[in-house]
Order: C-alpha cells, then sequence, then structure tokens
C-alpha cells in the first residue's frame, strides 16, 4: 500500500495515469488526426500544383468545380450503385447465416464465421488476384457485376456479425412466444424478427456499404476499365491533373462517411448497453 | 397457402436450417473459395512468352520463377517492411489503448473508442492521400522541420542509403510512416480489449504482496496484454502484405509483393506468375495464424 502511495507512477490501481501514458495517448491521438485536418485544409488552397504549406491563400472556388467535375460524378454514381447491390447481397447472405449458426446446431458451424471472415482477414490483393484469375479462367466479361459480387463477398461478415450478436443478445423467448399465440413463421419474422433486428440490419448494412464504398485493392482486379470513386482518386493521386478537384473531393468524402459510421458505431453501442441490464 | 407452408417448415427444422444456410454458403463456396481454388490452379499454368497467352498445362516453372533473386528480395522487403510496421504500430498503440482500458471515464472512453473506430472505417485512400500532402517537399513536415532548424538532419536522412529517397514522400520510410499510420487502428482495438480483460483483483494482489507498479506492469499485465498485441499484428500483418497503393504511391520502383503481383496480372498479362506471387502472402498468413493461436490471440479478437 505504501509503495503504492509513494509512487508518482501509481496508474496500475486504476486512479490516475503516469505522464508518460498521458502523452503516449495524446501523441496518438494526434497522429490519427492532423493527416485528416490537413484534408480539410488542402480542399481551401488558392494553389493547384503543389501542396505548399501554409497555403498562399484560401479559397472557396473549388467547390462548385468539384461537385460539377464529370468524370467525378461518374465515377460516384457508378461507386454508389454498386455499393447499394452490395450491401443488399450482404444484407441477406449475412442475416441468412447469422439466422443458421444462431438457431442450428451443425458441423462444422465454427467454420461458417471463418469462412465468412477470411476475404477480409487474407491479404486484399489475395481476394483480388483470386476473383481475377476465376473470371479470366471462365472468360466472364468485366462488368458492373463483376465489382459487385467482390464487394459482397467481403462484405457479408460486417451484417453477419451485427446481427448474430444481436440474435444472440435478444433470445429466442420473444419469438416462441410469437409462436406460441398462433403466429406462423412468416407473421413472426415480419413482427418480432424484424423489428428486434432492424437496428443491428442498418448498422452492418451502413458499415458495409461504407467497406464497399471506398474498396480500391479488390476493385483494381475486377473492374476492368470501369472507374470507381476510389480508383478515379488514385489515378488523379498517380498523375495529378486536377489537385483542387481531388482535394476538394477528399474532403466530400471524409465527411460524408464520417456521419453514417458514428451513427453506426451509436447503434452498436446502445444495443449492447440496453442489452446487458436484464440480465 | 403461408400458414401450411409455415406449419410445413416448422415441422422439419433441418430442412428450415438447410434453407438459411444455403444461400451463403453457395455464394462463399462458389465465388470465393471456387476463386481461390482458380487461384491455385493459375499457378501451375504458364505464359508462353512468344504469344503473350496463358498455357492450361500443368508446370512447375512458374513456381521455380519465384525463386530468382530478384523475387526473393521482393518477399523479404515486403515481410521486413511488414514486420517493422507491426513493431511500430504495437509501440504507438499501447499507451492509447492502456488509457482507454485503465484511466478513462466512462463518457471519455466511448469518445476515444469512436475516436478510434472513425479512422477504422473511413476512407483509406484519403488517409493515404493526406500523407502526400504531409510528406512532400513543400508539405507541412519540411516547413515544420525548417522552423525549429532540423531540415539538416532530413537532408542527411534522406541522403542515406536504403530509409532515404529524393523526398519523403518517395523513399521507404514515407512508404513505413504511412502503412504505421494507416493500419494503427487495427492494433488499438484488439490491446484494448486484451487489457480491458486483465482482472483488476490480480493488480492489487500483486501490489499488495509487494510489487513496485512497474513490476506489476511488466509481470502481470503486459504479458496478460501480448495475445491483443498478436491479435493486432494478425490485422498489420496481412493488410501489410497485400497493400499495392501505399507502395505505389509512395515508394521507387523496388517492388513490394502487391506491386508485383499488381503489375504480372496487369501490364504483362502473366497471371500465372501472380497466382504463384499470392501463394507467398498465404503461405506466410498460414504460419502466422498458427502461431497467433498458439499464443491465444484468437481469444483477445
Amino acid at each position: 500500500m505504501l509503495s503504492r502511495k509513494k509512487s508518482s507512477t501509481p496508474g496500475l490501481s486504476g486512479e490516475r495515469a503516469s505522464w508518460f501514458i498521458k502523452l503516449g495517448t495524446i501523441g496518438a491521438l494526434l497522429f490519427l488526426y492532423i493527416p485528416l485536418a490537413l484534408i480539410f485544409l488542402y480542399a481551401f488552397t488558392t494553389e493547384t500544383a503543389a501542396y505548399t504549406f501554409p497555403p498562399p491563400g484560401l479559397t472557396l472556388k473549388w467547390f462548385p468545380q468539384a461537385i460539377t467535375n464529370p468524370d467525378m460524378l461518374a465515377s460516384l454514381q457508378l461507386t454508389v450503385e454498386v455499393a447499394v447491390l452490395a450491401t443488399l447481397m450482404a444484407i441477406i447472405l449475412g442475416t441468412l447465416a447469422a439466422a443458421a449458426v444462431y438457431r442450428g446446431t451443425f458441423f462444422g458451424k465454427e467454420t461458417i464465421s471463418f469462412l465468412l471472415l477470411l476475404p477480409l482477414a487474407l491479404p486484399g490483393i489475395v481476394t483480388g488476384i483470386a476473383l481475377r484469375s476465376a473470371i479470366g479462367l471462365m472468360h466472364i466479361p468485366f462488368s458492373y457485376w463483376t465489382i459487385v459480387i467482390g464487394h459482397a463477398t467481403f462484405c457479408v461478415v460486417t451484417v453477419y456479425n451485427n446481427v448474430l450478436a444481436r440474435f444472440r443478445r435478444t433470445g429466442g423467448s420473444q419469438i416462441e412466444a410469437s409462436m406460441d399465440l398462433g403466429a406462423n413463421s412468416f407473421q413472426t419474422f415480419w413482427h418480432i424478427i424484424l423489428p428486434n433486428i432492424s437496428s443491428a440490419l442498418l448498422a452492418g448494412g451502413i458499415l458495409a456499404f461504407s467497406l464497399s464504398f471506398d474498396e480500391v485493392i479488390v476493385t483494381t482486379f475486377t473492374a476492368g476499365q470501369q472507374k470507381t470513386l476510389p480508383i478515379w482518386i488514385f489515378s488523379q493521386m498517380l498523375k495529378p491533373r486536377n489537385r483542387p478537384v481531388t482535394n476538394v473531393t477528399a474532403l466530400l468524402i471524409v465527411l460524408i462517411t464520417a456521419v453514417p459510421i458514428l451513427f453506426a458505431q451509436r447503434l452498436i453501442n446502445q444495443s449492447s448497453d440496453t442489452g446487458e441490464t436484464p440480465e | 397457402m403461408l400458414n401450411r407452408l409455415s406449419t410445413y417448415l416448422y415441422l422439419r427444422p433441418r430442412l428450415t436450417l438447410a434453407l438459411l444456410l444455403l444461400p451463403p454458403l453457395i455464394w462463399f463456396v462458389v465465388v470465393y473459395i471456387g476463386s481461390l481454388a482458380s487461384l491455385l490452379l493459375n499457378s501451375f499454368f504458364y505464359l508462353n512468352s512468344f504469344t503473350g497467352q496463358v498455357v492450361h498445362k500443368f508446370t512447375l516453372g512458374t513456381y521455380a520463377e519465384l525463386l530468382e533473386p530478384a523475387n526473393l528480395s521482393i518477399f523479404w522487403r515486403t515481410t521486413i517492411m511488414a514486420a517493422l510496421v507491426t513493431f511500430a504500430d504495437a509501440i504507438i498503440a499501447f499507451p492509447l489503448s492502456y488509457y482507454i482500458a485503465r484511466f478513462a471515464s466512462k463518457r471519455m472512453k466511448t469518445f476515444l473508442y469512436l475516436a478510434v473506430t472513425l479512422p477504422l472505417w473511413s476512407s483509406y485512400l484519403i488517409r493515404v492521400y493526406s500523407w502526400n500532402l504531409i510528406l512532400t517537399k513543400e508539405g507541412i513536415l519540411s516547413w515544420f522541420l525548417q522552423i525549429i532548424r532540423l531540415d539538416g538532419v532530413l537532408n542527411w536522412f534522406l541522403n542515406l542509403p536504403v530509409v532515404g529517397g529524393p523526398s519523403l514522400a518517395v523513399s521507404a520510410t514515407g512508404i513505413f510512416i504511412v502503412f504505421a499510420y494507416i493500419w494503427l487502428p487495427y492494433m488499438i482495438l484488439p490491446i484494448e480489449t486484451a487489457l480491458e480483460r486483465v482482472p483488476k483483483s490480480l493488480v492489487e494482489a500483486s501490489s499488495d504482496l509487494g510489487a513496485s507498479p512497474n513490476q506489476t506492469f511488466r509481470n502481470v499485465i503486459l504479458p496478460l496484454a501480448f495475445p491483443g498485441v498478436v491479435a493486432g499484428s494478425i490485422f498489420t500483418f496481412s493488410l501489410t502484405l497485400g497493400d499495392f497503393i501505399v507502395p505505389t504511391l509512395f515508394g521507387n520502383s523496388s517492388y513490394f509483393i502487391g506491386t508485383a503481383v499488381l503489375s504480372y496480372q496487369g501490364t504483362s498479362g502473366d497471371i500465372p506468375l501472380a497466382a504463384a506471387f499470392t501463394m507467398g502472402p498465404i503461405a506466410i498468413m498460414i504460419v502466422y495464424l498458427l502461431i497467433a493461436r498458439r499464443l491465444g490471440a484468437f481469444d483477445a479478437l
């Protein structure tokens, strides 16, 4: 006890952090966020040919140019369409898999989670080149759908994880009660199960959407000549033709994706808070 | 009609289960496992260098090509980079994870947790792009170093052989910094989870038995947090192995596994060689996962 009081680093007992831990925490947070702050700054710079710091002047004039840029808009449209379809597929497949794993006991049940996680856990080029070689081997032409199929494959796990966690938290008693009271399986699904898992579906869906929205490594292998927004940005980074438009697009993407992600995290946190109280 | 179907399914739970399980299972077996199988198959084919066509005949020649010194050095370069990035991330992540798990109030905890997960899910490419702004010659880092009169040190560093380059934006050091930045959240979260699970009573027991805070940290907390570090390292290591964006944007001409695979399948159309190349990171990751499981990393995920 004495040594703990005397010590200048009493952190281990949980009261206050040592200066070293505090400094490390602040340092890591700065490291995470200073680059994002610069994205904000450079969207307003008057300079068009370099990334001079401090910027010579600030302007708003790139914003109208960026949001009317036809190349950017075309790739944005493709990206959104792909992300919507991939998310829908991920929601269907992920929910089915979660329901099966939750209610059933069958051989290889543990393997399912592992299998679904694999496309995210293996290095990105593995999934990419694997799909590419299958496309090549079977002479499938590159299209919209080759991108969607790749994206859906690695998005399934986010929906699956969220929905499975929700199933485990809510338990099966409501479903049994509904059936006992004479509802058939479809009524039970519509009136009991769906409302119960809706926020988990929303959270999983948002995360799947944002995963698809900025995926670039797998897409490079499955897109052929098509340009999704991340591929467009990547090409702009390789050969900058229009830096101001790229800068503004970068800022808009950060803003547009941050809000749904924070919302999804809130949904996940809320449900895990309320889920713990009854137990 | 619906009622009859419902009863029919209710009385046959195995059939219901099969109906639920089959669509995702078929999807993953056909699309994903099928693709991996075709990747393996392709790695045993070879490219006819005159016609530029893939010849669908069995050969081990493509794998033999991997053993050429130039290709071996690509594997080494990538693996060493992945190890360094993992090591750096573990060190940067630890204090923050430790603070979240042990000291932060409930509200602070929620806030910091969001602060870490937001970069994890938000645009990977934009976060890479932000380092273009920082590392470039006229960027903020050079500006800052000039102000604190350390620009001489930067120039000296850039003249060093392996780590240097024309500017930080075109150097192995640049690649290293950007990788460490991009994958950092993947390291913070598992370490935090592992630290969260260290029972308070254990820490108290250690100090009651006379251990100094430093001893408790070294002998109790650090060993218990280690599976979390290993779990995080799975991501940092695997993601670094499989990335071609960062080496393309911040590297010079020396290849990493990702850039090599991309250029073999793209410009030269040599899918067999690209496929054989990919077996490298797959093999490395399988070994890595086996070691990680022995170290108890999967409990910390």
